[in-house]
C-alpha cells in the first residue's frame, strides 16, 4: 500500500526509518486532495506555502537526525475554528469570511514546533454547531463512504480528510461530540481529551466550559502522537490543567487484562440502531476476550444530558459570540445606525442554526429565567458528572455506542433539529463531565457504513482510555470507495 | 421651602482604575494618552479564540482597598460576563463580579461625617472609549481591560455636601493606598450616584434615580442637589419619582432622563466559564499590606503637635506627607516649613512635588545652625528657599551666600567698646535710665558686622557693659 494510505504512527515510522520524506508525502497529500476533494468538500482553503516550508524544514531536521518528534514531516490540516496567523479563519461562518488573525492558537504553535505539515483548514458546522457539516456557511463536506450522506459534525471536514487520506491527522474540537461523533460516522479514531487537558487559546469558542480539542487519525497511536504534541498547560487558558503530561504512546505498549470496563444501560437498547449495537457489543466482547472485566452499570441522569447541554452550551453560545457585531472584523451590513447595523450584520451574517441557538441562550439567561433554566441545568450538570464519579469507583472506563446510527444522509435531519440532537446523545454526557472520550471503529453496518465505539475514562486517565482503544481498533484499516489508487 | 420636609438618601457607585503597569487580563499596557488603539492585543480587542488570563497584581490592589476599609475578603469569588453591546465592548460582554464579590461589607472613614458603609468591592475590567468624531464614531480599546474596582457604598449619605465629602475622603484613601491616581478629569475616578428622596421621619425609601456623567466633585454636588431638588418638588407637585437612570448635563446643569427601568438592559449575568474561581490564599492576603489611611495620618500628626489645620492641609496631598516624614525631627516644625516654605516654593513654580530637587532630610540641618546663632533666623529662611530650589547642603549656601552671623564674644566686644566710646552722650542717657537706647547700641554695632552679628549676643553684651 501507497505510504501516504497507512494509519499516521506507519506513516511516522517510514519517515523516521526513511523510507519516505516530508516533500513526498505531502505531495502525495495534495494530489489526493486535488483529485477528490471537489467530491468531498473536506477543505475550506489550503496552506500550501506554508506546507511546502514546514515539509522542507522537516525533511532538514530528518536528514540532520534531529527530528522535532514523531509528527515531523506529516501532513495534517485544522478545523477552521483554531486561529492561524496570517490564514483567513471562518469557523464556518459568513460573518467570519475574510477574517485573517494575527496569532497562532497554543495548539497551532504547538504542532509548528513539533514538526506537523499544515496542509489546510477543515470544514465544519458554523461556529461548530451541528452534527452534520451541513450548516457550514461554505456548504456541506460529504462522507467519503457513501457521498449522499454526511460524515457527521461538526468536525466533519476532519473526520472526512482523515478518513478518506487526504492527511494522516486532523484536528477538530468537541464540544457535545463533535470530534467523536464524525469520526464514528466515517469510521476513524477521534478523541475529546479531558476538559483542560488541551489549551483553547486561539481556538474560537462556542460553549467555554465544554470546548475541547482533540485529534484524528486512523489508528490509537497516531491520535496518541497528536495529543502528545498539543497537550499540557497554557498561561493563556486559565482552565487548562497544570497535570503534567504523560507519554501517551507509551502507554499503548501495555495491555487491557484486567481492567474494568462499565455497559451503562442508559446508553443501550432503545433509540439504538439494532446494527450498531451490535457492532458496539462485538467490540465489547473483543476486549473482554483481551482480558477486560466487563460489568453493567448505570448512569441514571444521562437521560437528561440533551436538555441540559442544550441549556448550557446555548447560554454560554449567546456570550461568547456577541463580539461578532460588525464593529472591528468579519462582515458588517450596511445600516444608517448603530442598533440597526448590529441587528442586520447578525441577521445577515449568521446562519439559522447558530440564530436558533443564540436565542435559546439568550432566553435561558433572562431576568426571570436563569433559575429555572441555567442555573437547573448547573445542578443536572453536577448530577451527571457525580453518576460518573460514581461508576469510575468501581470501572476503569466506560463503554458505549458513540451514537445511536451510522451516518445519515444530507439533508435528513436539517428540518428537525431535535433529531439531529439525539445524534449527539451518547456524547454530550461527556462533555457535561468534563471526561476524556474516545471513538475508536467497530466495524459496518449492512450499507458499509462504519460504527463507532465510544470509551469514556477518567478525568486526565487519557491513557487507560488509550490502552484499551488500542486494544478495541482493528487490525486492519478499511479504504473507504473514494480513495481509487491503493 | 419644601426641601427642608425630606429627607435625601444617597448611596454613590465609585469606579476607580487600578494603577497596575499591565491589563487585568493580558499584558498590555495601561499607560494613559498613547495614541488610540496601541496598547492593544488580541485578548483586549476581544479577537475570536482569545482567553483572559488574570493579572495577580490587580487581585492584589483589590484586597489592599478590602483590608484598608474593613472589608470581608473572600477567600473564593467568582467572575461573572454582564453581557450588553456597545461599540466600545470588544466581546459584547464585560468580566466582572456578580454573585460572590472579592470583598463585602467594609466602611469609609469621612472626616466629620464617621464612617460610611460598604456594600461591596468588586474587580472588573474597563471597556474602551467611543469618540464621536466627524463623519462617524470610532473606537480607541487602549483602555479596554484597564482594571476596575467598583466600590459599592450604602445608602448613607443625606446631601449632596455629605456625598462629596464621602468622595473626597474615598479618593483620598485610595491615593494613599496606591492603588489608584484620584483622575476625575481622565476618568480613572469616576462615580454614578443613586438618588432617592422621603418625608422626614418616614422609614420606607423612596424611589431611586441612578445619576450618571458626574465627573468632578462640583457636578457631584450640583447633581446630587439638582436631583434632590426636582424629586421633591414632583412628590410635592403630586406625582411620583420614576425608577430610572438620568444623565447629568454638566453645561446646563440639570439631570436628563437617559433610559427607565423598563429599558433597563438585561445583563444576563452568568459565572465567567473562561476562569477558574478568584481563590485568596492566607499567605495573599497576608503578604497585602495597608499604609495608613488619610483619617489616620491626621490623627498622628495632631498627636505629634502638628496644628489641625496644618495636619489636614498635610494630609491632602500624600506627597506631603511623604516629604514631612522624611524631614523627620521637630513634626510641628516641620509641618511649618511643608505649609510655609515648600508650599510657597510650588506655589511660584520654583519646586515640583512630584520631583523635588532637594533631600529633605537637609531640612534639620537648617535649624541647627539656626538655632546655634550661626544664621539668624532671617538668613534661615533664605537658606531652606535656596535648598527648595537647588538642593545645595545648607553650609555650602551659608557659605556660598555669606549668611554666617558672628557669635564670637571676643570679636563682637571689640565692636562693642568701640561703639560705647565714639557714642558718650547716648550712653550717659541709657545709663540715666533710658534703656530703650539699646536698640540703637545693637543697631551701630550691626551696622559695623555688616548685619550678621547675633543680635541676641549684642543684646547681652551691651547690657553687660552698660549696666
Amino acid at each position: 500500500m501507497k505510504t501516504d494510505l497507512l494509519p499516521l504512527s506507519q506513516i511516522s515510522d517510514a519517515l523516521a526509518s526513511g523510507g519516505v520524506s516530508p516533500q513526498a508525502l505531502l505531495e502525495a497529500s495534495l494530489a489526493r486532495i486535488r483529485a477528490v476533494d471537489g467530491k468531498l468538500h473536506a477543505f475550506l482553503r489550503l496552506t500550501e506555502n506554508e506546507a511546502h516550508a514546514a515539509a522542507k524544514a522537516a525533511a532538514q531536521r530528518r536528514a540532520n537526525r534531529k527530528p522535532a518528534g514523531p509528527l515531523d514531516g506529516i501532513p495534517i490540516a485544522l478545523k477552521d475554528i483554531y486561529c492561524m496567523e496570517g490564514v483567513e479563519t471562518t469557523c464556518g461562518s459568513k460573518i467570519l469570511r475574510g477574517y485573517v488573525p494575527p496569532y497562532d492558537a497554543t495548539v497551532v504553535r504547538k504542532l509548528k514546533q513539533a514538526g506537523a505539515v499544515i496542509v489546510g483548514k477543515l470544514n465544519m458546522d458554523e461556529f461548530a454547531m451541528g452534527s452534520s457539516t451541513e450548516n457550514s456557511a461554505y456548504g456541506p463536506t460529504m462522507n467519503p463512504w457513501d457521498l449522499s450522506r454526511t460524515p457527521g459534525g461538526s468536525s466533519g471536514g476532519s473526520a472526512a480528510a482523515v478518513a478518506a487520506r487526504l492527511v494522516a491527522g486532523a484536528f477538530g474540537t468537541d464540544t457535545g461530540g463533535s470530534i467523536r461523533q464524525p469520526a464514528a460516522m466515517v469510521g476513524c479514531v477521534g478523541m475529546k481529551p479531558t476538559y483542560g487537558r488541551v489549551s483553547r487559546y486561539g481556538v474560537i469558542a462556542f460553549a467555554s466550559s465544554l470546548d475541547q480539542v482533540g485529534p484524528f487519525a486512523q489508528d490509537v497511536r497516531g491520535v496518541a502522537y497528536l495529543l502528545s504534541a498539543v497537550a499540557g498547560h497554557d498561561e493563556n487558558d486559565q482552565t487548562s490543567s497544570r497535570r503534567p503530561v504523560p507519554d501517551y504512546a507509551a502507554a499503548l505498549g501495555r495491555d487491557v487484562r484486567g481492567l474494568r470496563l462499565g455497559v451503562p444501560r442508559e446508553y443501550f437498547g432503545e433509540g439504538v440502531a439494532p446494527e450498531v449495537e451490535h457492532a458496539v457489543r462485538a467490540g465489547i466482547e473483543r476486549l473482554r476476550g483481551l482480558g477486560c472485566e466487563v460489568r453493567d452499570i448505570s448512569l441514571p441522569n444521562s437521560p437528561h444530558a440533551i436538555a441540559t447541554y442544550y441549556i448550557v452550551a446555548t447560554a454560554e453560545a449567546s456570550s461568547n459570540l456577541a463580539r461578532y457585531d460588525g464593529v472591528r472584523y468579519g462582515y458588517r451590513a450596511r445600516a444608517g445606525q448603530l442598533l440597526e447595523m448590529y441587528e442586520k450584520t447578525r441577521a445577515e451574517g449568521f446562519g439559522a442554526e447558530v440564530k436558533r441557538r443564540i436565542m435559546l441562550g439568550t432566553y435561558a439567561l433572562s431576568a426571570g429565567y436563569y433559575d429555572a433554566y441555567y442555573l437547573r441545568a448547573q445542578k443536572v450538570r453536577t448530577l451527571i458528572r457525580r453518576d460518573f464519579d460514581q461508576a469510575f469507583a468501581t470501572v476503569d472506563a466506560v463503554v458505549s455506542p458513540t451514537s445511536p446510527t451510522t451516518a445519515f444522509r444530507l439533508g435528513e435531519k436539517l428540518d428537525d433539529p431535535l433529531a439531529m440532537y439525539l445524534s449527539d446523545v451518547y456524547t454530550v454526557p461527556v462533555n457535561l463531565a468534563g471526561l476524556p472520550g474516545i471513538s475508536v471503529p467497530c466495524g459496518f453496518d449492512s450499507k458499509g457504513l462504519p460504527v463507532g465505539l465510544q470509551l469514556i475514562g477518567k478525568p486526565f486517565d487519557e491513557e487507560t482510555l488509550l490502552r484499551m482503544a488500542r486494544a478495541a481498533e482493528p487490525a486492519e484499516h478499511r479504504l473507504p470507495p473514494i480513495v481509487e489508487d491503493r | 421651602m419644601a426641601v427642608a420636609d425630606f429627607e435625601p438618601v444617597i448611596g454613590l457607585e465609585v469606579h476607580a482604575q487600578l494603577l497596575t503597569r499591565s491589563k487585568i487580563f493580558c499584558g498590555c499596557s495601561t499607560q494613559f494618552g498613547a495614541p488610540p488603539n496601541t496598547q492593544v492585543c488580541p485578548v483586549c480587542l476581544g479577537l475570536p479564540g482569545a482567553l483572559p488570563a488574570l493579572n495577580s497584581g490587580a487581585v492584589e490592589m483589590a484586597i489592599k482597598a478590602g483590608k484598608a476599609f474593613g472589608c470581608r475578603i473572600a477567600e473564593r469569588s467568582i467572575w461573572a460576563r454582564k453581557n450588553y453591546f456597545y461599540p466600545d465592548l470588544p466581546k459584547g460582554y464585560q468580566i466582572s463580579q456578580y454573585e460572590l464579590p472579592i470583598c463585602s461589607g467594609g466602611a469609609v472613614p469621612v472626616p466629620g461625617l464617621g464612617r460610611i458603609g460598604l456594600e461591596r468591592i468588586h474587580l472588573e475590567e474597563d471597556a474602551g472609549k467611543n469618540i464621536h468624531a466627524e463623519g462617524g464614531s470610532e473606537v480607541d480599546l487602549n483602555r479596554s481591560g484597564v482594571p476596575l474596582i467598583e466600590i459599592v457604598g450604602k445608602p448613607e449619605l443625606r446631601s449632596a455636601e455629605e456625598a462629596s465629602e464621602y468622595l473626597k475622603a474615598l479618593r483620598l484613601s485610595l491615593i494613599y493606598l496606591g492603588i489608584n491616581d484620584g483622575n476625575l478629569e481622565e476618568g480613572s475616578f469616576r462615580c454614578d450616584a443613586n438618588v432617592s428622596v422621603r418625608r422626614k421621619g418616614e422609614s420606607k425609601l423612596g424611589t431611586r434615580v441612578e445619576l450618571k456623567n458626574i465627573n468632578s466633585f462640583r457636578f457631584v454636588r450640583q447633581a446630587i442637589e439638582y436631583e434632590i431638588a426636582r424629586q421633591v418638588e414632583l412628590i410635592e407637585g403630586g406625582g411620583k419619582v420614576l425608577q430610572e437612570t438620568r444623565l447629568f448635563d454638566n453645561e446646563k446643569g440639570v439631570t436628563r432622563a437617559m433610559r427607565s427601568k423598563e429599558e433597563a438592559h438585561d445583563y444576563r449575568y452568568f459565572p465567567e466559564p473562561d476562569l477558574p474561581p478568584l481563590l485568596v490564599s492566607r499567605e495573599l492576603l497576608d503578604s497585602v499590606t495597608v499604609p495608613k489611611l488619610p483619617q489616620e495620618v491626621v490623627e498622628a500628626l495632631t498627636a505629634a503637635g502638628v496644628s489641625a489645620a496644618d495636619a489636614r492641609t498635610i494630609v491632602g496631598d500624600p506627597r506631603l506627607v511623604e516629604v514631612h516624614r522624611r524631614i523627620g525631627g521637630d513634626a510641628k516644625r516641620a509641618a511649618l516649613f511643608v505649609v510655609g516654605e515648600l508650599a510657597r516654593a510650588v506655589n511660584e513654580k520654583e519646586a515640583d512635588l512630584g520631583a523635588l530637587k532637594f533631600d529633605p532630610a537637609l531640612v534639620p540641618a537648617v535649624w541647627k545652625l539656626q538655632d546655634s546663632g550661626a544664621i539668624s533666623s532671617t538668613a534661615a529662611k533664605e537658606v531652606l528657599a535656596e535648598l527648595i530650589r537647588t538642593g545645595e547642603a545648607p553650609e555650602k549656601i551659608v557659605e556660598r551666600k555669606g549668611l554666617a552671623q558672628v557669635s564670637d564674644t571676643a570679636a563682637l566686644e571689640v565692636v562693642v567698646d568701640a561703639v560705647i566710646a565714639r557714642t558718650p552722650a547716648e550712653v550717659e542717657k541709657y545709663k540715666a535710665g533710658k534703656t530703650n537706647l539699646l536698640g540703637f547700641f545693637v543697631g551701630q554695632a550691626m551696622k559695623e558686622l555688616k548685619g550678621k552679628g547675633n543680635p541676641g549676643a549684642l543684646n547681652a553684651l551691651f547690657k553687660k557693659k552698660l549696666g
